[in-house]
């Protein structure tokens, strides 16, 4: 009785470990989405291509991870940058589905570069610091996960703060909530999306990095860590930031314990009923602002 | 319409008839692919291209009109041509049940398009673990002798699939017109370009979307039934897969959404590229895992920047044809 | 003369602020009545209830005796009401006679007749040479009309006009208004219109209703109103009302 308690407690430790990293991925959707507008159907591509850049560091430069969070976030800052206003900005006016294609045909090339790049097999970072468990009372917790967890939750606290109390977070919260106030008050939006993007890539990029901690990287990861983004987004409310790490940490746990409960493989298979619900009986989310 | 289409329409429809006498079965194949896409984009556009709803994932109807006949065939020995009405009551119900939730609490845009995505993998990664029709390692139909017309069973020369596959998709342009010209497709023109103009009108927009989710699931089921009994396999990874929705829909999106020619044209184009990317692919010995995607990927982005509305209304306007 | 639409003590409040307040009124069969008053006064708030895209807090409104507060929009439209939208919503990718058909199809059961039908109306509004044109190379005066061409194929009793003399010049608004009264005298349409053009109300209107903050200040005829101590007193400060 006592062990399956047990079994129970560190399985949902490592989800709760698990979901804020998941959260911090949400909380780059919640800003591209919630902020600069974007269905970014290739958010799941861009966690993949972090995970491989910070595989390929460490492969290559011998680069702890945790150190390489901040070259890889600064590089995904300005791609996402340059992306949104190059790319992406025309297609603000076309119809919804011309966005959707756009973004799909990055995805796909993204995948497919990473596969010609660097082959279809798995690759892994093993840290010989993070091997061993940390104990905590009868509890087990894995070490790996708890670091990557709390560069996770200090980016999401860097991010807020950053939208709370700079002028430059301010501004993109207003291009966000009125682009034409925003603009009659001499905001330029254009250039405000650009940056809300790249930041969200930013985000994207350090979740990706402590993610290639826990998970073996295979190029085929994007579309399902997409899909979980978008679920944790919608589920955790859209346009809030405290939502998207609320929401991933509810993903990240009841993926373990349906891990625990059913079969492993049926994990996603929850998140996608929990998506359908909650599109259905309060697509505000938990969260969210009305839609 | 004038002469010079008429003409141009008879001459290829003369060449698709007489195909499988002219052509080697590589050809043929080839053919028989530009057909499925042709039709599975037809009945994707119904409902994106004319209603306006996007379905990011059709893929559960090719699923489930496929398991569905299929389990029939390979459990009770029923024939497909028995086995493709549960497929399409099947679809329809599901359709119905997609579009009744969201339609009922007002989802739509990219919520509805996720909702479709959602839909497609929650039932994907449900097959994987449903063991009475094979789960994860698939569903197997007997192959029988490929040169032995059986037409009530569907198991033949890859000359009965091509006609069958034709056939099809002859059908779909001539219902996709026919309702393009009709009420619905007015009704669902007005719907597409702005809801509450159409309401004011006396459209009961709810009806006529859920008319256009369900009869694009059920012709989207046959194109299931025709893929399992073709393949004489189905693997929940490969017929729900997300990739399948996006092949889906590349067809008319590069063709031309919403029109009549243009998902025709865009899977005509598909499968010619598909076949030159293989070959030129080969032939300069890139033949890497994932050369041929990322070429339709870049091919997608450029048809999605450089012409929004797809080919077909450009290449329209240059024939100075209607649409 | 029967009394079509009967709108009695009406109220609609958005998030704690009353756009309209217990707002009372009539409109008989075969009349042309205008709703007037400066802007937020309620007077769109009042349409979008009597057509449906609203739900009145309070109150009932009664089409020819059966109350219909509440109903969808299209319900609305089958029973006989039409109307335009303030900011023009025309279908983007057809044509301006394809868009007259889908008004047409309420009452037309076979699209021949509907393009027949619709064909008519076109004429009569003056778009006829444009009828095959896409809806995105109108001017904004067409776009009005091709409004109130696809609401009047809807063959409705009542018809909602929501401000469209705005943007006209004044030959395209005599010409508008001379169609309004020939629809209203030959072919018995009623007509309710918010209008802000003085000119269109003088000229078209048996009665006006004056709001302003959404309540009802003065009714009367058109020459009873613009001499109510009221009404002037809520456009004192602007121009004279003729």
């Amino acid at each position: 009785m006592s062990l399956d308690l047990l079994n129970l407690a560190n399985v949902i430790i490592s989800g709760v470990l698990t979901g804020l990293v998941y959260g911090l991925m949400a909380l780059g959707l919640s800003v591209i989405f919630g902020v600069a507008r974007v269905v970014n159907f290739a958010h799941g591509e861009m966690m993949t291509i972090a995970m491989y850049l910070t595989v390929a560091l460490f492969a290559g430069l011998n680069l702890d991870p945790f150190l390489a969070v901040l070259p890889v976030a600064a590089v995904f800052l300005v791609f996402g940058y340059a992306l949104q206003a190059t790319v992406i900005n025309p297609f603000v006016t076309r119809p919804d589905h011309s966005q959707f294609m756009l973004l799909l045909a990055i995805a796909v090339i993204m995948t497919n570069s990473l596969l010609i790049v660097f082959g279809p097999d798995a690759r892994s970072i093993r840290l010989d610091y993070l091997l061993e468990s940390i104990e905590l009372g009868p509890l087990l917790i894995d070490r790996g996960k708890l670091y990557a967890a709390l560069v996770a939750f200090g980016t999401s606290m860097t991010l807020f703060g950053f939208f709370r109390f700079t002028l430059t977070g301010t501004a993109i919260r207003a291009c966000a909530d009125n682009w034409l106030g925003a603009k009659v008050v001499g905001l330029d939006v254009k250039r405000f999306y650009a940056l809300a993007f790249g930041l969200g890539a930013a985000c994207v990029a350090v979740a990706g990095c402590m993610m290639s901690l826990l998970v073996d990287v295979t190029p085929a990861l994007g579309p399902a860590y997409t899909l979980l983004a978008f679920v944790i987004v919608i589920v955790g409310g859209l346009g809030s930031m405290s939502g998207a790490l609320i929401g991933g940490v509810l993903i990240g746990v009841s993926e373990a314990l349906a891990g625990l409960f059913i079969t492993p493989s049926a994990k996603s298979m929850f998140s996608f009923a929990l998506l359908i619900l909650v599109l259905l009986i309060r697509p505000r989310g938990l969260i969210g602002n009305k839609l | 319409m004038n002469r010079r289409v008429i003409f141009v329409f008879a001459a290829l429809g003369g060449v698709l008839l007489c195909l499988p006498s002219i052509a080697n079965n590589y050809v043929l194949s080839v053919a028989t692919l530009f057909l499925f896409f042709a039709y599975t984009g037809q009945a994707w556009n119904i409902m994106t291209g004319f209603a306006g709803q996007l379905s990011l994932g059709h893929s559960l109807y090719l699923g489930i009109g496929g398991y569905a006949s299929a389990a029939l065939y390979f459990h009770f020995g029923i024939g497909p041509w028995a086995g493709l009405w549960l497929s399409i009551v099947l679809c329809g119900l599901v359709g119905s049940v997609v579009g009744a939730l969201a339609f009922r609490y007002g989802i739509s845009g990219v919520y509805f398009t996720l909702l479709t995505i959602a839909f497609a993998e929650f039932t994907r990664i449900g097959f994987d673990h449903w063991d009475w029709l094979g789960g994860s390692g698939g569903l197997f139909l007997k192959v029988t002798r490929r040169d032995q017309i059986d037409l009530l069973n569907l198991r033949g020369t890859p000359a009965m699939f091509y006609y069958v596959i034709l056939a099809l998709a002859a059908t779909a342009l001539a219902l996709s017109a026919w309702l393009l010209r009709s009420r619905a497709g007015y009704y669902w023109q007005a719907i597409r370009e702005n809801e509450e103009a159409a309401q004011a009108l006396g459209i009961n927009t709810f009806r006529w979307k859920m008319l256009a989710v369900v009869t694009s699931a059920a012709m989207t089921s046959l194109a299931g039934v025709f893929s399992a009994f073709y393949y004489n396999n189905l693997f929940p990874e490969q017929i729900f897969s997300i990739n399948r929705s996006i092949e889906t829909i590349l067809g008319p999106i590069i063709g031309g959404i919403g029109t009549l020619i243009g998902p025709i044209l865009g899977a005509a184009l598909l499968t010619l590229l598909a076949d030159g990317v293989t070959e030129l692919v080969a032939a300069l010995g890139w033949e890497v895992a994932g050369v041929k995607q990322l070429i339709y990927g870049v091919i997608l982005f450029a048809v999605v920047t450089l012409l929004p509305h797809g080919v077909w209304p450009v290449l329209a306007r240059k024939l100075k044809v209607s649409r | 003369m029967s009394v079509l639409l009967d709108v009695q003590g009406v109220s609609k409040s958005f998030r704690g602020l009353r756009a309209v307040g217990n707002v009372s009124f009539e409109v008989e069969e075969g009349a042309i009545v205008a709703l007037i008053g400066p802007n937020g006064a309620g007077k769109t708030t009042i349409f979008n209830m009597v057509a449906g895209a609203l739900r009145p807090d309070d109150g009932e409104i009664l089409f020819a005796g059966k109350p219909i507060g509440g109903l969808r929009p299209d319900q609305v439209c089958a029973l006989g009401i039409g109307r335009t939208f303030q900011i023009v919503k025309p279908f983007a990718g057809l044509s301006v006679l394809d868009n007259v058909i889908v008004g047409a199809l309420r009452c037309c059961a076979r699209v021949d007749e509907a393009r027949a039908f619709a064909s008519t109306i076109v004429d009569k509004l003056g778009l006829g040479s444009k009828r095959a044109f896409p809806v995105s190379s109108l001017t904004l005066p067409d776009r009005k009309k091709l409004e109130v061409a696809r609401a009047l194929a809807t063959r409705p009793k009542l018809l909602l006009l929501d401000e469209v003399m705005a943007g006209l010049r004044s030959l395209e608004c005599d010409q508008l208004i001379a169609f309004l009264q020939e629809i209203n005298q030959r072919d018995g349409v009623t007509i309710l219109l918010i209008e802000h053009v003085m000119r269109a109300v003088m000229a078209l209107a048996h009665k006006v209703i004056v709001l302003h903050h959404g309540e009802m200040i003065a009714q009367g005829s058109p020459a009873q109103v613009i001499l109510d101590p009221a009404v002037l007193e809520c456009y004192l400060g602007e121009e004279t009302l003729l």
